[in-house]
């Protein structure tokens, strides 16, 4: 595994490069090429102290420190995505190298349109619980339109545009969209299948 | 309803879903059955210990699906993938070898396509280009490559099939000779042909003169028609049937063309059916998967939240004025009604302003350019007459678009139709302009009044080789684009930008940047390739130029969006703009088809000059052609070329 060969690494005093067995598993596992996964690890190391530059693989990295990458700096769901990808057991939203590599993976142009919609779903679950209800929906909207007064809809807008989405994606009419009713309207949309070009 | 919201309880909803038969052709789709696992949990938690139950069903029947495509940390795809390994020992040897090798295979092609993936150009461009505009505008910059490789290819197929033979067999290269049949039945004085080459002393600038209009020197070149008079080419002892060759060129660059972009439009054709026209989930779809995760510049992101907020008042507006419109009066429609007919006849008006003045232009250049040559008066014909169709086009295709935009407002549609309306308007009036141009200068070519030109089929005096003056033509219109738009980037952009950055003054500020229009831009460039497709069969190396031009168009076109350009505030969307910039294409190329199969096949070919002289029109020697083959062969071709036949397979 990562960590035995890393170790391996350590204790020869050699450069912290990702091993071979490690690459190749990781090409397995995740959706990326052989080159993305060089590149990340190469991106995953600069956002470490120098000390723990040895040991990247067990390394994790603050979310403020993830929050610098250019693809999230922009992002208005760069908190969510953070959080949705860590498997920090603190719950600091902490990122170790497999988790980078896990949100790279889902966001990269060969993942299958189920994953994205999986993860996109989660994403957009603003209070973990499931299912997409009207609150989630309008924090949704409110990150897409932008922080600000001046840039969000007023209330009747909200309102309106809210019982459009439900009236188009929730077919049990519960007020809420589950998973399985996000991914039937999702692998509708011609814009998802472009969606998702962090790279 | 049947359902009441309290007794079902979550889970029920997931299972219904199930049953769609759209569902269903999904799961056929995916090697076993493995999705039930993942539908039926709920709740996050529940999401991610869905997947450890599975490892317990695994006696039973193996999971086909790969440990990547489950939505787990890399942790436990580990934990799953030794448990997918472990299992494999007690699948049968034949099970077991088809999934070690499907394994290895799908290495191979990524390794494949992970190569392939360097050989495209521009890729690092375009990839900066939607970091920081999005992919719409990266959609036009995609579409910019298409068009290069498009016009390189047919540059290699024509290049290959007509233009090497001819060049090999002129100079004598491999013990090669010409045939040049002297053409039969026709009358001496259709085939006086003498161009003008450059002979003697001229001014430096006559070559300037003949590089931006074809004449002269470039006249007598390999670049058009007249050149290509041989009639077969002799390589040793085969020979080569070079107005065959030349014709079955023609068919097949528009062959190709035609399928390329049926290839490429396929896809997006596929969703647009689906969703056609009306709203049908697209609020889901605005929302759900508006972010365009390629972003990476803050600013950039500021304008796509400014633009997303745009787009969903807009819709929002829209559902409100089409419930507006359900309710209005009988006596507003009528006033709407007769207002919308009113200004279309205006549009109308203006377009066949546009048509007359560019064919009163075309007759205007013909007679004062040919006047000059007539008389063999070596006048410095101002280039402006020369170049007349062109400008006025140019104007007209300027002009047009803002007068549409502008009568647009008050016609009363909803807002996602305007924009629709004037896109087609000004599709109609690029194209229509073209073919209006080449009208004109047919019907200048075939006007025959005497005996004498009846007898050559077309206007021996003025146009001994018409085919070229076709070309010619198309050669100034291609080069007339290229340098408007180098001027208007070098002359207009620049100097715009660098007034509203160091001019604070109110007009500059109010002026702003230009914004980059992508239906403008997709536009100019459909109509440079229209002109390519239906020039190439006048001038041959014409797609050559065309490639070269969008290859320095691209390079201009990006440092002046990075430099000058503001991002459109209302974009269109990806997903519908490629398919969208592909049917214009195609429209393009359809229309491309007339002139052509008119000029192949209805106007007689010229006797002066050219592959086809021996022949009565240029389509003559197919017939020829299949005449000298076996009866057998003979009949299975007619067979084909029967309407009982070709009708249906032109339908599949």
């Amino acid at each position: 595994t990562c960590e035995a060969e890393a170790a391996r690494a350590a204790m020869g005093g050699s450069a912290s490069l990702l091993p071979r067995e490690a690459l190749r598993e990781y090409q397995e596992l995740t959706f990326l090429s052989k080159q993305e996964i060089l590149l990340a690890y190469k991106r995953f190391s600069a956002l470490l102290p120098k000390e723990e530059r040895v040991d990247v693989c067990s390394a994790r990295v603050p979310e403020s420190q993830i929050l610098t990458l250019p693809e999230l700096r922009a992002n208005p769901f760069q908190h969510r995505i953070c959080h949705v990808f860590s498997t920090s057991e603190d719950g600091d939203d902490s990122m170790s190298f497999e988790d980078f590599l896990d949100m790279l993976s889902v966001f990269s142009d060969s993942a299958t349109s189920d994953i994205k919609s999986h993860y996109a779903f989660r994403i957009f679950d603003f209070d973990d619980d499931g299912t997409l209800d009207r609150k989630d929906l309008e924090k949704l909207v409110n990150c897409l339109t932008g922080q600000g007064e001046e840039s969000q809809l007023s209330n009747a807008e909200m309102e309106q545009l809210i019982q459009n989405i439900l009236e188009e994606s929730d077919i049990d009419k519960d007020g809420t969209i589950n998973l399985s009713e996000f991914q039937h309207v999702v692998s509708r949309s011609p814009d998802f299948a472009r969606y998702r070009g962090v790279r | 309803e049947l359902w009441l919201p309290e007794d079902v309880p979550a889970a029920a909803p997931a299972g219904f879903l199930q049953q769609l038969p759209s569902y269903q052709s999904a799961l056929r789709r995916r090697a076993g059955g493995s999705r039930e696992r993942r539908a039926g949990a709920q709740g996050s938690a529940g999401l991610r210990a869905a997947e450890p139950r599975g490892p317990e069903q695994r006696g039973r029947e193996p999971v086909a699906q790969p440990a990547r495509e489950q939505p787990l940390s890399i942790a436990e795809k580990r934990r799953l993938r030794d448990c997918q390994q472990a299992d494999t020992k007690y699948l049968s040897g034949w099970k077991q070898w088809k999934r070690t090798s499907s394994k290895s295979l799908k290495k191979v092609l990524s390794e494949a396509k992970e190569l392939s993936s360097y050989l495209e150009l521009w890729r690092r461009d375009i990839h900066s280009i939607e970091g920081k505009f999005g992919t719409g505008i990266q959609s036009y910059f995609s579409f910019l490559r298409f068009l290069v490789l498009l016009n390189f290819i047919i540059f290699i197929l024509m290049f290959s099939f007509v233009t090497l033979p001819s060049i090999i067999s002129k100079y004598g290269i491999f013990n090669s000779s010409v045939a040049k049949v002297p053409p039969k039945n026709t009358e001496p004085h259709c085939t006086v042909y003498k161009p003008s080459g450059n002979e003697g002393l001229v001014y430096f600038y006559t070559y300037l003169k003949d590089l931006l209009s074809g004449t002269g020197f470039l006249e007598v070149t390999s670049l058009f028609y007249g050149y290509y008079t041989i009639d077969a080419a002799w390589l040793s002892v085969l020979s080569y049937n070079l107005p065959l060759a030349y014709l079955l060129a023609t068919f097949a660059y528009l062959a190709l063309s035609l399928l390329w972009i049926i290839k490429r439009s396929v896809d997006g054709f596929k969703q647009n059916l689906v969703h056609g026209e009306d709203q049908f989930q697209s609020y889901c779809n605005k929302v759900f998967a508006g972010w365009d995760f390629c972003i990476t510049d803050p600013n950039a992101a500021q304008l796509k939240h400014r633009s997303l907020l745009y787009e969903l008042q807009t819709d929002l507006e829209e559902e409100r004025l089409k419930r507006k419109i359900a309710d209005r009066t009988m006596k507003e429609k009528l006033r709407i009604y007769s207002l919308r007919i009113f200004i279309n006849i205006i549009v109308i008006a203006v377009l066949s302003g546009c048509f007359y003045s560019i064919y009163r232009a075309t007759v205007y250049s013909q007679e004062n350019s040919n006047v000059s040559i007539r008389h063999d008066i070596r006048t410095d014909t101002i280039g402006a007459v020369q170049y007349l169709p062109s400008i006025v086009i140019t104007l007209a295709n300027f002009i047009a678009p803002q007068i549409f935009s502008f009568l647009i407002r008050f016609e009363d549609y909803s807002p996602a139709f305007e924009i629709r309306l004037t896109l087609m308007r000004c599709v109609f009036v690029r194209l229509a302009n073209i073919g209006v141009l080449l009208f004109s200068l047919w019907s200048h070519i075939s006007g025959c009044d005497t005996d004498k030109c009846k007898a050559c089929g077309y206007n021996y005096e003025l146009y001994p080789c018409w085919e070229s003056e076709v070309g010619q033509e198309m050669y100034k219109l291609m080069i007339f684009d290229f340098i408007i738009i180098l001027a208007v980037t070098l002359f207009l952009d620049f100097p715009r930008k660098l007034l509203v950055t160091h001019c604070s003054c109110k007009p500059a500020q109010w002026c702003g940047l230009r914004e980059f229009g992508i239906s403008d831009n997709v536009l100019e460039i459909i109509y440079g390739q229209t002109i390519c497709w239906i020039g190439t069969f006048f001038s041959p190396l014409l797609p050559a130029i065309a490639t070269i031009k969008y290859f320095i168009i691209f390079y201009i076109k990006k440092i002046s969006l990075m430099h000058t350009c503001k991002p459109a505030a209302r974009p269109l969307r990806a997903s519908s703009s490629n398919f969208f910039f592909l049917v214009v294409l195609l429209i393009g190329l359809v229309l491309a088809f007339i002139p052509l199969g008119i000029s192949i096949a209805h106007i007689s070919s010229s006797k002066a000059c050219g592959p086809f002289r021996s022949f009565n029109t240029s389509w003559a020697v197919v017939p020829d052609t299949v005449r000298g083959f076996p009866a057998g062969l003979q009949q299975v071709l007619h067979g084909i070329a029967s309407e009982a036949f070709a009708v249906p397979f032109f339908m599949v």
